[in-house]
């Protein structure tokens, strides 16, 4: 494997490499299947595929404790098994089952848990973000110390309706996360032809909201810079921006020729800031762990992969008469 | 040459105000821009400055009246050299009027017809037990005792929007919430429709119920995408998990000289989304009972207010704990010959026609739809049944308007009882234009009403 990363003996326990590990193969494994799955017809509309960018939700999902909330676009999947839904549930939904958590309804960009405090999955760019910020009011309105993490691309960070939120935010200092995942492409856009400056961990200064970037593909940083970020909520500090910067590997949705970028550069990104890879180089550098360790975790996330499909499958289509359910509690 | 000062108008809906207080006195010289009066209107309390120079000859209108129209003369100023000689107290220029109310107006208002509301809906099954002690409140009141009442009741109400704490309200419906419920609960918000209306949605999913006030319909159009895409779909979408209980009200509708950007009913925009309630009352006891459903309600209620309507008074019931069903029609008179639908102010020229079509001995029975969504389709074919014509009377354009869906359903259900096609009235199809007379040709009016179920009757 061509590491050019830097491998240095990690400030992390081999318990917490090996969750991580495990977490974000569970999110490569099912990207992947479901991929698969849309290839045979099997998941239909838009499929938008989390892969390359697992460090981002794993390593903020490491911060978070129980009633923290997290809300996201339409590139969901990876949120919803960070954030400990189950992944039979989450594949149903998109063959638009019963077994789905939407019962079918929402597909692939609408998926929500109270249990998880996960509220969705929203398909119009950065209209989750006040959603976000909402979910941070309904906390300070309470007086806990729950956050809120609100995510968004690149792409959404150009979105009026985020600087609205952010202003407010700050105003009232609502504990609100901003994580923005740059993954470089607003669908065939890159940054640069999108944003008058690239800085997107900046973009709250004029609403006294700090920020900072963070390698995306590296999940201890992640998980630092969220610790930070929290602590900073927690304390009622207000808002902060955390710009994760990472890659996505396939496209927008299934359905992107991907003109706007080089297989090489896409294949650089894989082979040398994998993010999983790095996990992995750093679990078998220290000599605790052994490649037969992780091979069985390979083939345990494969089975649990397996089952969420066969279940995707088995699941029958919703009854008629959910057609006119749901409209009005 | 005298200067009469004449009472001013502080609003565009503005019709008549208190005098609550005189900073000159007879004998005083003023000087252009001089704070001279306080004027109190049922929006605001506001400043009169003098507009020329001179000294104060005469206080028509003494401080503490009420009911000062429009354009009565309040006080005279004299100019260099004159004196107050010539002002004697037998001029009918000058008379002072009556206190309160009832004063001679130097010119009656152009814009509305007289507030003389009906009293109570002339309807078999009254909406509240007899005997309920009832008292007189303007549409205004109503909405903040509404709000105020479920605020009491339920820990979790909030009312966030632009002016509704500090300033007490854009339009005074919020008059009061601030000092009782603090700033945690009466939140003012910056100039942000787009961005605190997601904000609220995101609160409601959180489990509390918040209530938008937009500060008029037309802007919340800036955050309509949150209403419908965030807040009317998320519960279907979630297979019934995630419900958005929340209420989005304000003033909508056409207001007075406010042209085309403020002058909108979006009656018929939001009647067309599933997972949304749409109520539009015209009633002060229909805007309270009506709002403290949409509050109780789980679901996204669009509450279409209308600021003409805020200071008509009616009576209300009085009573703690009551509430109007959202989804329920309101037969306010009965007739035979035609039935009249209408919803908000559009009820206005609908009562005023039934009750010049009376004196033709035409029996109009009229029917206040209060809800548009889900609408009361089923109190109309009844009543169109019985009456075997109808027309249907709102502001909003002609084009997929309510009217429109009224008259689809009657084709479908009440097909062989119909002996006149349904006439739908509605503004007209065009951009609200600001001068004055444009204005009232764009506005459907009482005689087209008359003319309209004259037509529908053969007479």
């Amino acid at each position: 494997m061509a590491a050019t990363r830097k491998r240095t003996k990690p400030n992390a326990s081999k318990e917490e490499l090996l969750k991580f590990y495990r977490e974000m193969l569970l999110i490569r494994r099912f990207e992947e299947k479901a991929g698969q799955l849309y290839g045979m017809g099997a998941i239909g509309g838009f499929c938008h595929l989390y892969i390359g960018q697992e460090a981002v939700v794993v390593g903020i999902e490491a911060c978070a404790k129980e009633g923290d909330q997290r809300v996201t676009s339409y590139r969901d999947h990876g949120h919803m098994l960070a954030c400990g839904m189950d992944p039979k549930g989450v594949m149903a939904e998109l063959t638009g089952r019963e077994g789905g958590y939407s019962r079918g309804k929402g597909g692939s960009m609408h998926m929500f848990s109270k249990e998880k405090n996960f509220y969705g999955g929203h398909g119009i760019v950065g209209a989750q973000v006040p959603i976000g910020v909402g979910l941070a009011f309904a906390n300070w309105y309470r007086g806990n110390d729950n956050v809120s993490f609100a995510y968004f691309g690149d792409g959404a960070a150009n979105q009026g309706q985020i600087y609205e939120a952010m202003n407010m935010a700050s105003l009232w200092k609502l504990p609100a996360i901003f994580v923005i995942e740059n993954n470089q492409y607003a669908m065939g856009t890159s940054l640069k032809r999108a944003s008058s400056t690239p800085a997107l961990y900046t973009r709250g200064e004029a609403f006294g909201i700090a920020g900072e970037a963070v390698d995306g593909m590296d999940v201890l940083a992640v998980k630092a810079a969220t610790e930070k970020a929290v602590g900073h909520c927690r304390a009622g500090n207000g808002p902060y921006i955390l710009e994760m910067n990472t890659y996505r590997y396939r496209g927008h949705s299934m359905s992107d020729p991907a003109k706007y970028r080089t297989r090489e550069e896409v294949q650089k990104m894989r082979d040398e800031r994998d993010p999983i890879d790095h996990v992995r180089d750093l679990l078998l550098m220290g000599g605790e762990t052994t490649e037969d360790d992780l091979k069985a975790v390979d083939k345990e996330i494969k089975a649990i992969v397996n089952e969420s499909a066969k279940f995707a499958q088995e699941s029958p289509e919703p009854d008629p008469k959910e057609l006119w359910t749901d409209i009005y509690a | 040459m005298t200067i009469e000062i004449k009472m001013p108008a502080l609003s565009p809906t503005m019709e008549e105000g208190n005098l609550s207080k005189w900073h000159v006195k007879e004998g005083d010289e003023v000087k252009s821009g001089d704070v001279i009066a306080e004027i109190e209107t049922d929006k605001a309390t506001m400043e009169v400055e003098a507009v020329d120079e001179g000294k104060v000859g005469k206080i028509v209108v003494p401080e503490g009246t009420e009911g000062v129209k429009v354009n009565a003369v309040i006080a005279i100023l004299l100019e260099d050299g004159e004196d107050g000689s010539s002002l004697s107290a037998g001029d009918s220029k000058i008379a002072a009027p009556k206190t309160p109310a009832s004063a001679p107006a130097a010119a009656p208002p152009t814009q509305q017809p007289a507030r003389t509301e009906p009293k109570a809906a002339v309807k078999a099954e009254p909406e509240w037990p007899a005997g309920t002690r009832m008292k007189t409140q303007t549409v205004r009141e109503a909405l903040r005792d509404a709000m105020a009442e479920e605020m009491r009741r339920n820990e979790a109400v909030f009312l966030m929007g632009e002016e509704v704490a500090e300033y007490q309200g854009a339009y005074k419906i919020s008059q009061g919430l601030l000092d009782e419920f603090g700033p945690k609960r009466v939140i003012d918000t910056p100039i942000t429709e787009h961005g605190f209306a997601g904000l609220a949605v995101g609160a409601a999913f959180a489990g509390l119920n918040p209530i938008v006030e937009f500060m008029t319909f037309n802007f919340a159009m800036q955050a309509i995408d949150q209403i419908i895409n965030s807040a009317a779909k998320t519960l279907y979408m979630s297979g019934g998990l995630m419900g958005c209980p929340i209420v989005f009200r304000g003033p909508n509708g056409a207001a007075a000289r406010v042209a085309a950007q403020h002058s909108q009913d979006y009656a018929a925009w939001y009647a067309q989304i599933p997972g949304l309630k749409v109520v539009q009352p015209y009633s002060a006891s229909d805007a309270k009972g009506l709002l403290k459903s949409a509050i109780r309600d789980p679901n996204p209620v669009i509450v279409l207010e209308n600021e003409i309507l805020y200071g008509r008074s009616f009576e209300v019931p009085d009573l703690e704990d009551w509430t109007v069903p959202i989804g329920k029609a309101r037969i306010w008179r009965e007739g035979e010959d035609v039935t009249i639908v209408s919803f908000g102010i559009g009820m206005t020229y609908a009562l005023a026609a039934a009750e010049a079509l009376e004196s033709e001995g035409i029996s109009a029975e009229v029917i206040d739809l209060r809800t548009i969504r889900p609408i009361d389709t089923a109190s109309v074919v009844a009543s169109v049944k019985k009456t075997n014509r109808c027309v249907t009377v709102e502001e909003g354009w002609p084009v997929c308007s309510i009217g429109n869906h009224i008259s689809a359903v009657l084709m479908q259900e009440a097909f062989d009882w119909l002996d006149a096609p349904v006439i739908n009235l509605t503004g007209k199809d065009v951009p609200m234009p600001y001068a004055a007379n444009l204005e009232k040709l764009a506005l459907v009016t009482t005689e087209e009403v008359v003319a309209a179920c004259k037509s529908v009757a053969y007479r």
